[in-house]
């Protein structure tokens, strides 16, 4: 999926199939209207962040995060982890202090 | 005709290797394997909402000092990004890992093969998680309607390592993977525990005629475990694309998994299916900057490297077989530099720590730093067999009850009295005896047959209990019998 702001002067619009794509690598499973509901509103949101694109970027370096930080580091120290039965307390199934999951492939 | 006359192989190797952290790369869970099923986990490494990772600052140590021994370049400014995809060893559905700005880049480690020295080039590494562990209810994945899964070993700092494809033959491959795990050890960046999957490889490898300047089409075949493995996967994989080559067809690239039992490998998917990871910027860390003084702190905490250690043993005087033993078993050579402080004469130490020694500490499946010997007590029995105390042989059996009790071995030869006997009024008295007993001997000696003297020899050294010095007792016999 190649989702730019523009190629070669068009803006990419994001179709049914970019969606259907992206749903399945989401494992979602999505009705033909909210198929139609998504791509809409994917396109909107794209068109909406457009907005930037008005802006001057000469000279400006990318960056790869918004927040002026860096180096927020911890100690290498144990603590106390949680309790299995806690552990396991959302999960759907669970058998012996395992999750449970439906067959994979 | 073997595939070797017509194609030459090119291979590349991904190594993923567990850091040898207390605790994970995002929490404060214990790294410590074999714990029961979740229960090194929290909120952070079961990927809960609303979590917040934060770096592990001795990930970040190790990884600069694996680079930096595998002669990399560490990055000024490096960041972390998701790679997404859907799997049950994956609670966030994302790994979080390094894309494009890797911690390390454009190093290289040298190899020694029969047939030259070379270097491989080391095209990155990056630091990354380590996914949980899978158990299927069937034989195999796909025979498994449910699987069960423990989430103990997520989150565990990984550093993925990846060399450039500049491997030209298995004994290449073989030789790079001993030496990056030798380095591993040596820096203590990882334990390289093999046995619990601590070092995984993956293996890329193509095949194209013999001349030929372009790469052939790889196949990629995942989590490899053991050099034995890597070994019979290269040959059965080589084998099976030269197969296809030569009737005609072509190598399909894809990713492919190792059946240890069979020894063979098997399409896992193909690229047309290849994950589509939709890597992006991980908006929950931070980027990192690494300025040159954490790099040159780091630096300074680097030990002497295996290679370094194997040019100093042979200027020692020692063989290349014995530099090779030693260098191979860190904890071996490192009990042989210890040693050596107290007993100077290397040659005769490296014939009793790869020889007796190592003997003992394989029948037992221990290393070196685990045996209840020290270097010290070992230099002690060097010196005792040196300046004749005891004999060789006594010096073995001495060895031995060392190993066992953790005794001293001069206590040890005090207590069972097994000094040598160095008196010649107490020989004499027993080689006169012994000539006594065997005349034909003595006549055979006397008629110039040398061998005699062996025989003649045995008998005192068996009146003494091993415990009479050779040397003395045969110049004794001789003297007598001339």
């Amino acid at each position: 999926m190649a989702v730019e702001g523009k190629r070669g002067g068009e803006r990419v619009k994001i179709s049914r199939s970019d969606v259907e794509h992206v749903a399945l690598l989401a494992r979602l499973e999505l009705t033909e209207p909210e198929i139609e509901m998504f791509t809409e509103q994917l396109n909107s949101i794209l068109e909406y962040a457009a907005v930037l694109e008005q802006l001057n970027t000469d000279g400006v370096s990318p960056t790869a995060h918004v927040l002026p930080l860096h180096n927020v580091l911890r100690e290498d120290v144990v603590r106390p982890s949680l309790e299995q039965e806690k552990a396991l307390m959302n999960a759907p199934d669970a058998e012996n202090g395992f999750f449970r999951v439906p067959r994979i492939v | 005709m073997a595939w070797q006359d017509r194609y030459e192989m090119v291979c590349g190797v991904e190594t993923h290797v567990e850091l040898a952290t207390k605790t994970k790369i995002f929490c404060g869970c214990s790294t410590e394997f074999g714990g029961e099923q979740n229960t090194h986990v929290c909120p952070v490494c079961l990927g809960m909402p609303g979590v917040l990772p934060v770096l592990n600052r001795e990930v970040v140590n190790l990884a600069i000092k694996a680079g930096l021994a595998l002669n990399c370049e560490i990055a000024e400014f490096s960041k972390f990004d998701r790679k997404n995809y859907y799997y049950p060893d994956l609670p966030k559905n994302y790994q979080t890992s390094q894309y494009d700005l890797p911690i390390c880049t454009k190093g290289w480690v040298t190899i020694e093969t029969e047939e030259r020295v070379k270097k491989i080039g080391i095209t990155r590494a990056h630091m990354e998680e380590d996914a949980g562990k899978l158990v299927h209810s069937g034989e195999t994945i796909m025979s498994s309607d449910e699987s069960y899964v423990d989430y103990n070993r997520t989150g565990v700092p990984l550093l993925e390592i990846v060399s450039e494809p500049d491997m030209r033959s298995v004994p290449e491959v073989l030789a790079y993977l001993e030496q990056l795990v030798q380095i591993l050890q040596y820096t203590e960046v990882s334990d390289c525990r093999m046995e619990q999957g601590s070092v995984r490889f993956d293996i890329n490898v193509s095949l194209r005629r013999l001349g030929a300047d372009g790469f052939g089409i790889r196949t990629e075949t995942k989590n490899l475990n053991s050099f034995s493995s890597v070994r019979r996967c290269l040959e059965y994989e080589t084998e099976r694309q030269a197969q296809v080559l030569n009737g005609g067809g072509q190598v399909i690239q894809e990713t492919r998994t190792w059946d240890e039992g069979k020894g063979i490998t098997l399409a896992l998917r193909t690229k047309e299916e290849a994950h589509d990871y939709r890597y992006f910027p991980e908006p929950d860390l931070v980027p990192l900057v690494i300025g040159r003084d954490w790099v040159e702190r780091i630096r300074t905490t680097l030990p002497e490297l295996p290679a370094e250690r194997r040019l100093r043993y042979l200027e020692l005087g020692l063989s290349e077989y014995d530099a090779g033993v030693l260098v191979a078993a860190k904890p071996l050579a490192d009990f042989f530099d210890r040693a050596l402080i107290r007993f100077d004469q290397a040659k005769v130490l490296v014939n009793w720590v790869t020889g007796d020694f190592l003997r003992l500490l394989n029948a037992n499946q221990q290393s070196a730093a685990e045996s209840r010997l020290s270097p010290e007590q070992f230099a002690e029995l060097m010196g005792l067999i040196d300046q004749g105390v005891i004999s060789g042989k006594i010096g073995k059996n001495v060895l031995e009850e060392m190993y066992l009790t953790g005794k001293d071995p001069s206590l040890i030869v005090k207590e069972k009295n097994l000094a040598q006997i160095s008196d010649e009024g107490t020989l004499l008295r027993i080689v006169d005896e012994v000539l006594a007993a065997h005349p034909q001997s003595v006549e055979d000696f006397r008629a110039g047959k040398e061998k005699a003297i062996g025989f003649l020899v045995g008998r005192v050294m068996k009146a003494t209990k091993g415990q009479g010095n050779p040397g003395l007792v045969n110049r004794l016999l001789r003297e007598k019998m001339t």
